[in-house]
């Protein structure tokens, strides 16, 4: 704390600010100013924070630079689609709407180095500038070049300026093979049962006490730290559930000390909210709504996983049935299941012990479209013409995503799917057409 | 079993009806090749009417069943754009998530485009003009997805580097040059538009009060097709949008064909966590059909009529292959072009007034149409002979005639519906179904044949005089109702039986009371049970049983009046639902073709290939070609020789062979002299010829190379020969 709070060249009433905004992350902001050093120092040139979601990497980030006024630009990586956009908008957050408008349409790498040395020649650096880039693991997606660039950025454009890189993977994961400058590597580890006690207890609502509040992050944390750590989240939940909680006392049955009456009335309530909101089965509209009207009708909602049932057309059942027999049955067997007179086929040869019931295990397996109309045609009923609609209700089935093309989509000579419906599902929708499957099953024989 | 590049694609069958109509001189096209030249312009008024007609009421129909999800949805839009400006604690600890409606439609994906097209006027006209929907197949990446957002938003032009490119770099310094797809440039956007909103345009504003001044229209994305968005790009893009949810009111529309689950198998809980969503079911496409069918089919307004073989290829098109109510439709409009056009009586096909005014303007060669109408035939037979002659000679006589026929016609399907509600009504909810769960189904059955002389309605009336007496009661009164409205003579006598009855019915109920009510019990309670029974052979059996027994019993009065009300029933199907086939001139309404109707709607590519490749004097209309036992001439196209060839071979095809066997009978087709040494041999141009058709067969994907055998290809279609 006390590191935190004296640092040269930062006024104290800043780093104070700072420091009451960052519980939990004195060491972390510690090191970090301690790398910035003064203003007006050369920093080290690139800087690798990594942690899981939510671990306050951009929150530190943000805090530091918002408070001690440093000049920065923050981005992310998901938005700057392409290197163009990143460049425009480092150098419009750090010179201004001319400076981006200086690049040219279609700007490279070099394009974007002239133009910051130009204008960094313009308005020389006074403080170290910052290039924070938010979900920086999308950058090994990017040019080859552009992650190495970024890195010793201060060496390209001969200027006082540092790239942060906040990622949710480890360094390791990043490293180009061809080798490249080291970051400085920071590391912020997840919150503690207790830190994120501390972090959440600060929320508190304005009408009601600090320790009412923290005794209901107590018994939030206790219901959802199994499952969930994502500070964020666990707010959000907080915020959901909390009139649920004082409710009790608003209707002045319960005392707000009477901890362990809060408790009760609460925590059924959490356990719920827990296999719904959290998973997103139900939306935090509906949840609130829910529980308004909950004492009336507790009426058992169903979840987004809930609705699985979907109507097909009836060839498109058996399209997709056959897809799935394609799928998990091995191609030497279809002669035994869709052949009447499939004459002498060894039983020791057909059934390998090894290989039953392994296929449901592995997964679905690719099949060729000819299979696939094979099996259709002596899995369905009456006689079908192969007419358009039924390879288009193929093409429809892709789409749908209840079958996947697995050969790329201008390969127009034998193309390959795979079935990528669940055994539940095809058994409900065999059931519709009474068709028994699992009697076509080789894992099941 | 087939397979082969060309007959794996979609081949989208684009009905010619629409098209026609709309082009410049659509009336020449559909005066060619038509038959009876005389009255095209007006069977085209006429077909264009009805097709107008048609049109309109489907698209009311389809607003009215949507607009129940709609206008919930219009509802949580509003919420979402109204809930934003909360400050209160919770609202500023929540998570701000994007509004999200997840919209289940169903997998008749056609018919979606008119559901969203309803959607986003809706939306423009009552909560915000912000309304841009995309389709999965222009956004392959997150820049096109970005690009064609902020296009439909701002409605100009984005700027795009790819473009640029290929503008040779003649414009190196653009206007806009801060208009690159992102959200940060809607953002402006949308800033600018509110400010404008807030001060300008006084006099436009003054109609939506202060009210209004505080509220930020939401700015809706609709994902018409969410299932066929690559997730990855569906992701990112989320996750950018979240990014500036504080400062732009977006929202999402997910178009789901499939179940909401799909939701969460595109989206990781990162991101769905990032969505506040909200489901939407909408009605099933079988009850779209179902109110479709009932509305626009089964009533007497439409004088256009389908027989039941084309009925019977429509519905099967959406029950086994696409569940899409707009191809029905398409359907019947091809119907209805190919009525009007290939039938020079359907003149006669419309409203009672026009069509009689029709018969009077009908000249000689119509007349001897009419003449030939096999119904018309059968009608003669059944006249006198004075009256055979002069229907056969008498041309005014005949018209005379017609008019009556017309109007008997009409009367028909006057009655015919309310009596197949009334059947319907009071079959469709016996046990097993013996006429169909659905009016649709029984309709079927009634275009058929004589129902009364179906097996199932015998089975289905012994069931009916099984009912308990409040159940036959409330049936029957439902018919009273179905009558009540019909504007018929005879079914406003048919209605005030029927209430006779009901009444009669009533009083037994009061009369009941003192006797005895016992007896009953046991008679009418067994088909409460047979409601539970899944055995056919059970059923036939408490059948047999309940038969029996009765016979040996006196008829208590209410069976007595059960009796005469289901022969009152009866009465009604024998003389009104008989097959449309056994009306004098029913061929002027009625479209029978199914075999073009299946054949334009449900294309069979590669029949017609082989079709073509085996009868090319057909197809070329070359009757040179033609020989007697149906075999392909030798003078025939080579690919055609070859096809035949190919045919003999098995699984691999010898190329040498083939050649060889290819040059032989094309030398017979030169009418080379067999015995001559050149017979059969292979010069440069047969060779030439044989490879180009071989390549054309492997291109028509009847056979590919093989890696087995380098000198032989392989055959991938079998039978069809
Ligand atoms: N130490 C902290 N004190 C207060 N709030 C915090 C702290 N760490 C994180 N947060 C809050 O948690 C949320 C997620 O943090 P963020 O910095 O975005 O995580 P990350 O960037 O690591 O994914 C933010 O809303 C932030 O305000
Ligand atoms: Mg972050």
């Amino acid at each position: 704390m006390t590191a935190l709070l004296q640092h040269p060249g930062y006024e104290d009433e800043s780093l104070q600010r700072v420091a009451e905004q960052l519980p939990c992350r004195e060491a972390q902001s510690a090191v970090l100013l301690s790398l910035m050093g003064q203003p007006q120092q050369y920093s080290y040139p690139s800087i690798f924070i990594y942690g899981h979601r939510a671990s306050g990497k951009s929150h530190v980030m943000h805090v530091l630079l918002r408070e001690l006024e440093l000049p920065h630009a923050t981005l992310s990586c998901v938005e700057c689609v392409s290197g163009v956009l990143l460049f425009e908008r480092v150098l419009l957050s750090l010179f201004g709407h001319e400076a981006a408008a200086l690049l040219p349409r279609s700007a490279s790498l070099s394009d974007f180095v002239r133009v910051y040395r130009q204008q960094c020649s313009l308005s020389p650096a006074e403080q170290t500038r910052f290039i924070v880039m938010e979900k920086a693991e999308l950058l090994r997606d990017a040019d080859a070049n552009l992650l190495p660039a970024l890195l010793r950025l201060q060496e390209l454009v001969e200027d006082n300026v540092t790239v942060v890189l906040l990622s949710e993977i480890a360094w390791d994961k990043f490293r180009p093979n061809t080798g490249c400058f080291e970051p400085l590597l920071l590391h912020f580890p997840d919150y503690s049962k207790g830190e994120l006690q501390q972090i959440l207890s600060q929320d508190r609502h304005p009408s009601y006490s600090a320790d009412f509040y923290s005794s209901y992050i107590n018994i939030l944390l206790g219901v959802f730290y199994s499952v969930c750590r994502d500070l964020r989240e666990l707010r959000h939940l907080a915020a959901l559930n909390f009139s649920k909680f004082c409710e009790p006392v608003a209707e002045g049955k319960v005392k707000e000390t009477d901890t362990h009456k809060l408790w009760r009335n609460i925590e059924p309530h959490l356990k719920k909210a827990m296999q719904t909101v959290y998973l997103r089965e139900v939306s935090s509209l509906q949840w609130e709504q829910m529980q308004q009207m909950e004492e009336k009708e507790t009426g058992v909602v169903r979840g987004l996983s809930a609705h699985t049932h979907i109507e097909l057309p009836y060839y498109s059942k058996f399209l997709l049935i056959a897809a799935y027999l394609a799928s998990y049955n091995p191609a030497r067997t279809d002669k035994r299941f869709f052949l009447k007179h499939h004459g002498k086929i060894k039983k020791t040869n057909f059934l390998k012990k090894n290989e039953k019931t392994s296929n449901h295990l592995l997964g679905p397996k690719p099949f060729p479209l000819d299979r696939l109309l094979a099996i259709f045609y002596s899995v369905v009923d009456n006689r079908v013409a192969p007419t358009a609609s039924i390879f288009s209700q193929i093409s429809s089935l892709v789409t749908l995503q209840l079958l996947a093309q697995v050969s790329h989509e201008d390969q127009l000579d034998a193309p390959k799917y795979k079935c990528a419906v669940s055994m539940d599902f095809i058994c409900a929708i065999s059931r519709t057409v009474n068709f028994d499957i699992v009697k076509y099953l080789y894992d099941f024989l | 079993m087939s397979t082969s590049s060309v007959s794996k694609g979609c081949f989208v069958f684009k009905p010619s009806g629409k098209k026609k109509m709309r082009e410049l001189g659509l009336e020449d096209h559909f005066a060619e090749g038509c038959e009876g030249a005389e009255n095209t312009a007006a069977r085209f008024e006429l077909c264009q009417q009805l097709w107008d007609k048609l049109k309109t009421d489907t698209e009311a129909l389809q607003d009215e069943l949507n607009r129940k999800v709609l206008d919930s949805l219009l509802d949580l839009t509003r919420k979402c754009s109204t809930t934003r400006q909360h400050s209160d604690w919770a609202s500023k600890m929540r998570a701000s998530e994007i509004p999200t409606a997840a919209l289940v439609l169903g997998v008749n994906v056609p018919d979606h485009d008119m559901t969203f097209q309803s959607l986003s006027e809706l939306l423009q006209q009552s909560v915000t003009p912000h309304v841009a929907s995309v389709q999965a197949k222009e956004c392959g990446t997150l820049k096109h997805l970005m690009k064609r957002v902020l296009e439909r938003l701002t409605g100009t032009a984005v700027d795009d580097e790819e473009e640029e490119e290929e503008g040779a770099e003649q414009t190196s310094t653009p206007l806009h040059k801060s208009s690159h797809c992102s959200l940060s440039t809607l953002c402006d956007w949308y800033n600018a538009k509110a400010r404008k909103s807030s001060t300008g345009t006084p006099g436009k504003k003054r109609s939506s009060p202060t009210k209004d001044e505080h509220q930020q229209p939401p700015v809706v994305i609709i994902f018409k097709d969410l299932e066929a968005f690559n997730p990855r790009v569906l992701q990112n893009f989320i996750l950018i949008c979240s990014l500036y949810i504080e400062r732009l009111p977006l929202m999402f529309i997910f178009g789901i064909a499939t179940s909401p689950s799909t939701i969460q198998h595109m989206l990781p809980h990162s991101v769905s966590s990032l969505l506040c969503i909200e489901l939407f079911q909408s009605l099933s496409c079988t009850q779209h059909l179902a109110t479709v069918i009932d509305k626009l089919i089964l009533t007497p307004q439409f004088p256009f009529k389908l027989n039941g073989k084309v009925m019977q290829v429509l519905i099967s098109i959406f029950l086994y292959h696409d569940f899409s109510v707009r191809n029905f439709i398409k359907g019947v409009q091809l119907a209805l072009l190919e009525h009007f056009h290939s039938q020079p009586l359907s003149v006669l096909c419309c409203k009672k007034k026009q069509a009689l005014l029709n018969v009077t303007q009908l000249g000689h060669l119509d007349l001897e149409r009419v003449r030939q109408l096999p119904s018309f035939k059968r009608y003669v037979e059944r006249q006198e002979h004075q009256e055979q002659v002069s229907l056969l000679t008498d041309d005014g006589h005949l018209k005379e005639v017609c008019q009556r026929l017309i109007k008997d016609l009409r009367k028909y399907h006057k009655n015919y519906y309310p009596v197949l509600r009334c059947l319907h009504t009071l079959t469709s909810s016996l046990p097993r179904y013996p006429l169909g769960k659905q009016i649709r189904e029984l309709h079927l059955i009634c275009l058929e044949k004589n129902v009364s002389e179906n097996e199932d309605y015998q089975s289905a009336m012994k069931l009916l005089k099984m009912l308990a007496k409040d159940e036959l009661i409330t049936l029957l009164q439902r018919c009273a109702d179905i009558l009540q409205s019909v504007k018929s003579k005879k079914m406003r006598t048919a209605h005030v039986q029927l209430e006779e009855l009901l009444a009669k019915f009533k009083q037994l109920d009061s009369a009941a009371v003192e006797t005895a009510p016992v007896v009953e019990e046991n008679i009418t309670s067994p088909v409460r049970n047979l409601q539970k029974k899944t055995d056919l052979f059970q059923l036939q059996k408490t059948l047999l049983e309940m038969n029996e027994s009765r016979r040996s019993k006196k008829l208590s009065p209410f069976e007595v009046l059960r009796n005469d009300a289901l022969e009152f029933i009866d009465g009604l199907v024998k003389s009104h639902l008989c097959p449309p086939e056994s009306q004098t001139l029913n061929e002027a309404c009625y479209y029978s073709s199914s075999a073009t109707v299946r054949r334009h709607l449900n294309a069979a590519p590669r029949t017609s290939i082989q079709a073509a490749l085996r009868t090319p004097y057909y197809y070329i209309q070359n009757d040179s070609l033609k020989t007697e036992d149906g075999s392909v001439s030798n003078a025939a196209p080579d690919i055609c020789i070859a096809y035949k060839l190919h045919l003999e071979c098995g699984r691999l095809i010898n190329l040498f062979d083939w050649l060889e066997a290819y040059a032989t009978v094309v030398s017979a087709a030169e009418g080379n002299d067999p015995d001559s040494d050149d017979y059969g041999k292979v010069d440069e141009v047969k060779h030439a010829r044989f490879i180009q058709a071989v390549s054309e067969l492997e291109f028509l994907g009847f056979i590919k190379s093989t890696k087995q055998k380098t000198d032989h290809v392989a055959r991938l279609t079998w039978g069809g020969c």
